[in-house]
C-alpha cells in the first residue's frame, strides 16, 4: 500500500497509546431511553456508556433496532414525545451536563457545539428555501453575522464541502441538487458553526457507493482540519473500519463490544461482532462462497427476559447466558477493550464454551451448532 | 463505457434468456424524454446467475422490468427458452410469464397483506390451473419448508406477522413454486440487516443449485452481486460498461468505471487504507446523456475521442468484454491482485 495516496487514519495507533492529550468531549453514562408503545415498553437504549475524545471518531455499529439511532437522538435531544430518558442517564458535552441545560435558554449549544447529519438530507433542509439562504440564516442566527458576511461565509462553506460553482449553487433549492450534493449541503450546515461534536447518523446509506466514498472522505478531512470529534453511526462495519478510532458494537439497546478499531478487528471478543463480520460478503471472497449467517433475527426489545440478548442466536451460549445479563467489562490484558460476554472468544472460557456446544450439537438456548458454522 | 454492441452475447444452445438491443425510454414529468436504457443486450445460460450492478439510475431495474414485459421495452427483443416474448400480449404473454418470476426489494409491500401465506404461495399454481387442490397444497407446503419457514405455523399467518427476512423467504417460495425458467431478483437483500442478508443469499444459492435455476440478480452492492453471480454485467447511465466472470471482474477491472466502483467499496478491514474518492461529481441526467461514451464526464482517463465516438463492446481478453476506447488491460500488473490500492488513475478527487 502506498501511504501517500491514502487519507486513512494512519495515526490510529499513535492515538491509542495516548501520546496525544486526550480531552473527553462527550461522556455518556448509563443512558437509558425507553419508549412507551401500545405493544409495551421498548427498551431502545438500555444502559450505554460512551466516551469520545477530542478530534476522534467513534463508530457505532449495529443492525436495525439495536438502539444506535435512538442513542444519537438522545444526545441531540430530538427524541419523539413517547420516549423517556430514565433517571440516572447522564450526557456530558465538554463538561456540561445536557440534562441541566435548558434548550430554550441555550440556543447556541445545539447547532453550534453539537451538530448532526442525518441519513436523509431532507430531514435537515427545507424544500422552500434556497440552500444558500438556509446556510446564511444559520450563520446570522448563531454567529450574529451581517447579511453580506453571512453570504460570503455560506459560499465559502459550500466550497469547503466540495460543491462546484458555490456562488451559483447558493441560489439553488434542494430539489435542484442530487442526493450527494444535498448531503454536502447538510454537512455544510452542520459544520457552519464549528461544532465540537458532529453526529453523523447513517450519512451515506442512501447514497451510491462512489458518492459514499466522497462524502466519508469529506467528513474525515473536515474533522481532521478542525479537530472536531465525530460519532459515525452505521450498520456497515466496512464504513467505520477505515474511518473510526474506536468502535462500539450495539445489540438490542446495549453496547456489546467496544475497542480501538484495530484492536477490535484483530481480536474480536464478542460472538456477535464476529458473526456480524463473517456475515458480510466481501469482494475479495471467491464467488459462490457460502456466507456464515446468524440464525434468527435481531430481537424486539419489549420487556426483555433476563440473560444476554444475543444468547438465542449465539453459538457459544451456555446456561449462564440465559439467566444473567453480562456487563461490558475490559479484560485485564487489554484495558481499552470492553466485551459484554461471559464466554468471550479467544479466552479459555470462550473456547471451552464453543467446544462444548459443537460437541453437543446445540447451544444452551437450543440453537443448532455445527462445526461448519463455528469460526 | 457506456457502449453498445452485442459482442458479449453467446451463441450457445444453453441460452435460456436473451435480451437484445433493449431500449427503454419514457416521458419524464416535464414531458421530456428519459433515456433509461439504451441498447443493452444481456443473455444467461441455463443454471447461470448473471449479476447486474451499477449505481442508482444506471437502468438495471429498467432492464429487469423490460425483460418481464412490465412494461415491454421501447424496442429490442427478449427471447425466453428460444421464444420471442416482446410481442406477446394478453393470455399468450401471461402463459409465458409464468416461466419468468421476480423478487422485489421491499418484501413486505410486495406481498398482499390480507392473504395468508399459503394462499400467497399457492395463488400462482391455482391461476396456472391443471392441478388438484391436494397437489396445490402439497407443493405449497413443500416449498414453505424448503425456504426455511415453519411448516406448521407459517401457512396460516399473514405477511405482517413476519420480519423482512421471512417475507423475502415467502417471496422466494411464491416465485419458486411455479418452477420458473428464470428468476429475476431486483435488490432482494438491500432492505435486510447484514445477518439476515447472509441467510437469504445462502437460500438463493441453494435454490439455484437444486433447481438448475437461471437467475438475473440485480443489486447495487458489488460484494453481494459477486457472491451469487457467475457472470457480472456493469451498467452506467443506461449502457453496459463491462461484462466478465464474477471472480475476475473486480480483481482486474478493464473499464475505468468498474475500477472506480471496486475502489469505492468500504472494506471491513482497518488495514485496508482508505484512498481518495475514485470518482468526482454525480451521475449526469438520463434526459440529456453525454455524447460518445456516457461515462466520459467522470472518467479519469477520458480523451477527445470519448466525446466524439461511442465505444463498442469488444472482447479485450478471453471472456472479458469492455466498452471503452482505452481499456485498462496492460496497466494492471498480474502479480498484484490488490488492484484497489494501485495509485494511478486517482486523478482529480474532490476531497
Amino acid at each position: 500500500m502506498t501511504m501517500q495516496t491514502t487519507v486513512g487514519r494512519g495515526s490510529n495507533e499513535g492515538n491509542q497509546v495516548g501520546e496525544r492529550m486526550t480531552r473527553e468531549v462527550l461522556q455518556v453514562d448509563n443512558l437509558r431511553v425507553w419508549f412507551h408503545t401500545p405493544a409495551g415498553l421498548v427498551r431502545a437504549v438500555d444502559g450505554v456508556d460512551l466516551r469520545v475524545n477530542q478530534g476522534e471518531t467513534l463508530g457505532i455499529v449495529g443492525e436495525s433496532g439495536s438502539g444506535k439511532s435512538v442513542m444519537a437522538r438522545a444526545i441531540m435531544k430530538i427524541l419523539p414525545p413517547n420516549a423517556e430518558v430514565l433517571e440516572g442517564s447522564r450526557i456530558v458535552l465538554d463538561g456540561r451536563d445536557l440534562a441541566r441545560v435548558n434548550p430554550k435558554k441555550e440556543k447556541h449549544l445545539w447547532g453550534v457545539d453539537l451538530a448532526m447529519v442525518f441519513q436523509d438530507p431532507m430531514t435537515s433542509l427545507t424544500p422552500v428555501m434556497t440552500v444558500g439562504r438556509q446556510l446564511s440564516e444559520t450563520l446570522r442566527y448563531h454567529k450574529k453575522l451581517g447579511r453580506v458576511a453571512a453570504r460570503a461565509e455560506a459560499v465559502d462553506l459550500l466550497r469547503r464541502v466540495g460543491i462546484p460553482e458555490p456562488a451559483k449553487r447558493y441560489n439553488y433549492y434542494p430539489h435542484n441538487l442530487s442526493g450527494g450534493m444535498r448531503q454536502r449541503v447538510t454537512i455544510a450546515l452542520a459544520i457552519s458553526c464549528s461544532p465540537k461534536l458532529l453526529i453523523a447518523d447513517e450519512p451515506t446509506t442512501a447514497l451510491d457507493v462512489t458518492v459514499q466514498h466522497q462524502i466519508l472522505n469529506l467528513l474525515q478531512s473536515l474533522q481532521e482540519s478542525a479537530s472536531m470529534s465525530m460519532i459515525l453511526v452505521t450498520h456497515d462495519l466496512g464504513v467505520v473500519a477505515g474511518r473510526a478510532d474506536h468502535i462500539a458494537v450495539m445489540y438490542a439497546g446495549r453496547v456489546v463490544e467496544r475497542a480501538p478499531t484495530r484492536q477490535l478487528f484483530a481480536h474480536m471478543r464478542h460472538p456477535y461482532t464476529r458473526a456480524l463480520i463473517d456475515a458480510i460478503p466481501r469482494v475479495g471472497m471467491p464467488s459462490q462462497a457460502r456466507l456464515a449467517s446468524i440464525p434468527g433475527r435481531p430481537p424486539v426489545i419489549i420487556d426483555p427476559p433476563p440473560g444476554c440478548s444475543f444468547a438465542p442466536r449465539c453459538p457459544s451460549a451456555q446456561e449462564r447466558c440465559l439467566k444473567e445479563t453480562p456487563k461490558l467489562e475490559s479484560g485485564t490484558d487489554s484495558p481499552g477493550h470492553g466485551t459484554a460476554c461471559f464466554f468471550p472468544l479467544g479466552t479459555a472460557a470462550g473456547d471451552e464454551a464453543r467446544r462444548r456446544n459443537v460437541e453437543a450439537g446445540t447451544t444452551a438456548a437450543g440453537a443448532p451448532v455445527s462445526p461448519a458454522t463455528v469460526v | 463505457m457506456a457502449g453498445s454492441g452485442t459482442a458479449h452475447l453467446r451463441e450457445d444452445a444453453d441460452v435460456v434468456l436473451r435480451a437484445k438491443n433493449l431500449y427503454v425510454e419514457y416521458e419524464g414529468r416535464g414531458g421530456e424524454r428519459v433515456f433509461a436504457v439504451s441498447d443493452v443486450s444481456i443473455d444467461a445460460l441455463r443454471g447461470e446467475t448473471v449479476g447486474l450492478v451499477g449505481e442508482s439510475g444506471c437502468g438495471k431495474s429498467s432492464v429487469a422490468r423490460a425483460i418481464m414485459q412490465l412494461p415491454p421495452p421501447t424496442s429490442g427483443t427478449v427471447e425466453l427458452a428460444g421464444e420471442r416474448i416482446e410481442r406477446l400480449r394478453g393470455s399468450a404473454l401471461r402463459k409465458k410469464r409464468r416461466q419468468l418470476q421476480m423478487i422485489f426489494q421491499d418484501p413486505i409491500s410486495s406481498l398482499n397483506p390480507s392473504h395468508r401465506v399459503k394462499d400467497i404461495i399457492a395463488e400462482g399454481l391455482r391461476i396456472q390451473g391443471g392441478l388438484s387442490n391436494d397437489e396445490v397444497s402439497a407443493r405449497t407446503s413443500a416449498m414453505i419448508e424448503r425456504v426455511g419457514l415453519d411448516p406448521r405455523r407459517a401457512p396460516q399467518r399473514r405477511p405482517h406477522e413476519f420480519s423482512g427476512g421471512q417475507c423475502q423467504r415467502i417471496s422466494i417460495a411464491r416465485a419458486m413454486v411455479l418452477d420458473p425458467e428464470v428468476l429475476i431478483c431486483d435488490e432482494p437483500v438491500s432492505a435486510l440487516d447484514v445477518s439476515v442478508q447472509a441467510q437469504i443469499l445462502n437460500l438463493l444459492r441453494e435454490m439455484k443449485e437444486r433447481y438448475q435455476l437461471t437467475m438475473l440478480f440485480i443489486a447495487h452492492d458489488l460484494a453481494v452481486v459477486k457472491n451469487l453471480s457467475d457472470r457480472i454485467v456493469v451498467m452506467y447511465l443506461g449502457k453496459i460498461c463491462e461484462v466478465g466472470s464474477s471472480d475476475e471482474l473486480f480483481e482486474r477491472p478493464t473499464h475505468p468505471y468498474t475500477r472506480a466502483l471496486a475502489q469505492s467499496i468500504p472494506e471491513p478491514d482497518p488495514d485496508v487504507p482508505v484512498g481518495p474518492a475514485a470518482l468526482t461529481g454525480d451521475l449526469p441526467s438520463p434526459i440529456d446523456p453525454p455524447s460518445g461514451c456516457r461515462f466520459r464526464t467522470r472518467c479519469p482517463i477520458a480523451q477527445d475521442r470519448c466525446a466524439a465516438e461511442e465505444p463498442a463492446i469488444r472482447e479485450v481478453s478471453p471472456g472479458r468484454y469492455t466498452a471503452c476506447h482505452f481499456p485498462l488491460v496492460e496497466s494492471e500488473s498480474p502479480e498484484s491482485p490488490e488492484s484497489r490500492e494501485s495509485p494511478e488513475l486517482r486523478a482529480g478527487e474532490t476531497v
